[in-house]
């Protein structure tokens, strides 16, 4: 079984090869790179039971000597987070299949959209498996490359401006990485997270929270934190439907990963907590209050985006079980629902022509199956029982009044508010692109959003955002079950089973 | 361990003229910035692996004598991954000269427009001037305070 560790990375490098290779045959690249996926997705979920039932697994890579080579560890917090982020790379790729051939060529040049999906999937579940910060930087690197040029698909006008902010600010963080992992190898000695925990407790004070506060701010960048946030918003939006589906779903959620993964292995007595959870607070605020303003359908829902990440903020910085796993849960419940939030704004796209609110009009009556998909994710984005969102929130909330802290408290109320202007932003676009007629100025102009206005949706697309919409829903049902794994994942990493699993020796 | 001063100011140096030039608005200024403070913090590297010693040969020298590899390999994916965002980064800069006759890194068009709504303090055009349906947005905590201006 510990075999099947490495092949959620190896499968689609593989397959991405593969498929680069036959570039010019359409068809089967697109076997191909559903074959692969589909494949991990399978692996993902052996993984994720295997692990529930028989605690962490771990491999060593090129037979070095144990502390010295690369090490790479699936428990459940990485094996769940693995799942979800497999399944829900597959079921965009089908989604981007769906498109008409003339909006594939424009929106997603086939030969080099697949080779470049994969290595991102394989850049995610590298971050995800490895149990080494030097490799964790190089599947960072791997996911952000092929962002980078999933971002500038095309090379249009608005694509190159979005773009070069989002690979400065990257490249930036890149670099800080690095800077980090040299400060902690010259502090320790080592880069393997389990042996940085044993021997980081040991370090100076200052020394420690030297490392803390780089990696922190590293991950910040990556999950977009509020003062690090600004990025998101503004690069996220221009990228085809497919694409930011992917990227909202996934790479801030690999921040998310890495901050959980740092601060409860390598710093569990952390002195951070408070600080963390300000910015929680704030992250949550400035967020929905950007989403709240504007007027543009995906700029809202990146501003929703990085409001929310907040609530997984909230969670970690608690630092106890509890508030880690709803923190967790929230992680899955949310790259299912961002994911497919944005899925379908590239549908209403399609549908009503623009993204814009004031251009948008009359929907629920051109098509009442897009209301549909679009409102029962929106719901539950916001946090409305019986969905998934509630369940997390409801968890976070419980968390933080078990904490008992006046800045649990803060975060409490803060979330709450946060949750119903969340609602807010979301009954605007539901009232203003479904509900009121078509606005009069698009109604009478000739303009292009004009003519774009009444495409049909293909089969294959309405197909696969539903069963995104499924998977969301089918959360809320095995909700019982998922928030005990994700318990059992939060004490497990409490309890120190990752660095036992790794380091069973406990080398000094 | 003893810390080679030269090499830390070297690094410092670098990484410094990288951020001033980062902070440019220019891309190919940017490029030159991102390749200085990538180079500073390679030399960081050498920090971190201590005194040089001998080739890490397993045979030819004592364990002790050598040199340590593994901050080597790592500065040499660095420069790996430099090299490639470097490639990326100039074909941006030129794809950017020519659409748009330059390589300036642009304001968000969308962000300005929003800016100039509250600056002329008008409500956007979706929002709804009757009134009703409007939800009394009293987030409670004031968070005026928390976003600021």
């Amino acid at each position: 079984m510990i075999n099947l560790i490495p092949l959620p990375v190896l499968l689609p490098l593989l397959g991405a090869g593969l498929t680069l290779a036959m570039g010019r045959r359409a068809r089967a690249q697109r076997y191909v790179s559903t074959a692969t996926l589909g494949v991990t997705v399978v692996i993902a979920a052996m993984l994720a039971w295997h692990t529930d039932q028989y605690g962490p697994q771990n491999i060593w890579l090129g037979s070095w000597p144990e502390p010295v080579g690369i090490v790479m560890v699936a428990d459940r917090l990485s094996s769940l987070m693995l799942l979800v982020s497999t399944v829900v790379a597959l079921v965009v790729l089908l989604f981007s299949m769906g498109q008409d051939q003339d909006e594939r060529r424009r929106e997603t040049p086939l030969s080099i959209y697949h080779p470049t999906f994969l290595i991102l999937s394989a850049g995610v579940s590298n971050a995800f498996l490895t149990g080494d910060l030097f490799n964790l930087f190089v599947g960072f690197e791997m996911l952000l490359f092929a962002s980078y040029v999933l971002l500038t698909l095309g090379g249009t006008s608005d694509r190159v401006r979005a773009g070069t902010t989002y690979v400065v600010v990257n490249l930036l963080s890149s670099l800080l990485f690095l800077m980090a992992i040299a400060v902690a190898y010259a502090a320790t000695g080592t880069v393997n997270i389990a042996l940085l925990a044993i021997r980081v407790a040991e370090l100076p004070d200052t020394v420690q929270t030297i490392i803390q506060l780089l990696l922190l701010t590293v991950f910040g960048i990556k999950a977009a934190v509020f003062p690090l946030s600004a990025w998101l918003p503004d690069s996220y939006p221009t990228a085809p439907a497919p694409v930011t589906a992917v990227f909202a779903g996934l790479l801030t959620k690999v921040g998310v990963y890495a901050i959980i993964r740092t601060q409860t292995v390598i710093f569990p007595d952390s002195s951070f907590s408070e600080p963390l959870m300000v910015l929680s607070l704030l992250t949550m605020l400035v967020g929905i209050l950007g989403a709240v303003a504007q007027s543009e359908i995906k700029r809202m829902l990146s501003f929703t985006l990085v409001s929310h990440i907040g609530y997984m903020l909230f969670g970690v910085s608690l630092a106890t079980v509890s508030g880690l796993a709803g923190a967790i849960f929230y992680t899955a419940h949310h790259i299912t629902i961002q994911t497919t939030l944005f899925l379908v704004t590239g549908l209403i796209e399609r549908r009503g022509g623009s993204t814009s609110l004031n251009e948008l009009g009359g929907l629920a009556a051109m098509s009442p199956v897009l209301g549909v998909l679009f409102f029962v994710p929106a719901m539950n984005l916001a946090g409305i029982p019986p969905f998934s969102g509630f369940i997390g929130k409801l968890g976070l909330l419980q968390a933080g009044v078990e904490a008992g802290t006046v800045l649990a408290y803060a975060l409490v109320a803060a979330s709450i508010i946060t949750s119903l202007l969340t609602l807010f932003a979301m009954a605007k676009v539901w009232n203003r692109a479904f509900w009121r007629g078509v606005p009069d100025q698009v109604a009478g102009r000739p303009g292009a959003s004009a003519r774009a206005r009444g495409r049909r949706m293909p089969k294959g697309m309405v197909v696969t955002a539903a069963t995104l919409v499924a998977i969301g829903i089918s959360l809320s049902v095995v909700a019982g079950p998922l928030y005990g794994f994700t318990t059992r994942a939060a004490s497990d990493t409490y309890a120190g089973h990752y660095v036992q699993a790794v380091l069973p020796e406990g080398i000094e | 361990m003893v810390v080679n001063l030269t090499l830390v100011l070297i690094s410092s140096v670098l990484i410094a003229a990288g951020v001033y030039l980062l902070l440019e608005r220019s891309l190919t200024r940017i490029l030159v910035g991102v390749l200085l403070m990538s180079n500073g913090v390679n030399v960081l590297y050498l920090v971190a692996a201590g005194p040089a010693g001998r080739a890490p040969l397993i045979g030819l020298f004592e364990a002790d004598e050598m040199s340590d590899a593994l901050p080597m390999a790592m500065v040499l994916t660095a420069i790996v991954i430099t090299l490639a965002s470097t490639a990326f980064m100039l074909t941006m800069a030129y794809r950017s000269f020519q659409l748009h006759g330059h390589d300036e890194v642009q304001d968000d068009v969308e962000d300005a427009q929003i800016r100039r709504l509250a600056e002329a303090d008008e409500a956007s055009e979706s929002f709804d001037e009757s009134g009703d349906g409007t939800p009394d947005e009293d987030p409670g905590d004031d968070p005026a305070e928390v976003v600021g201006e």
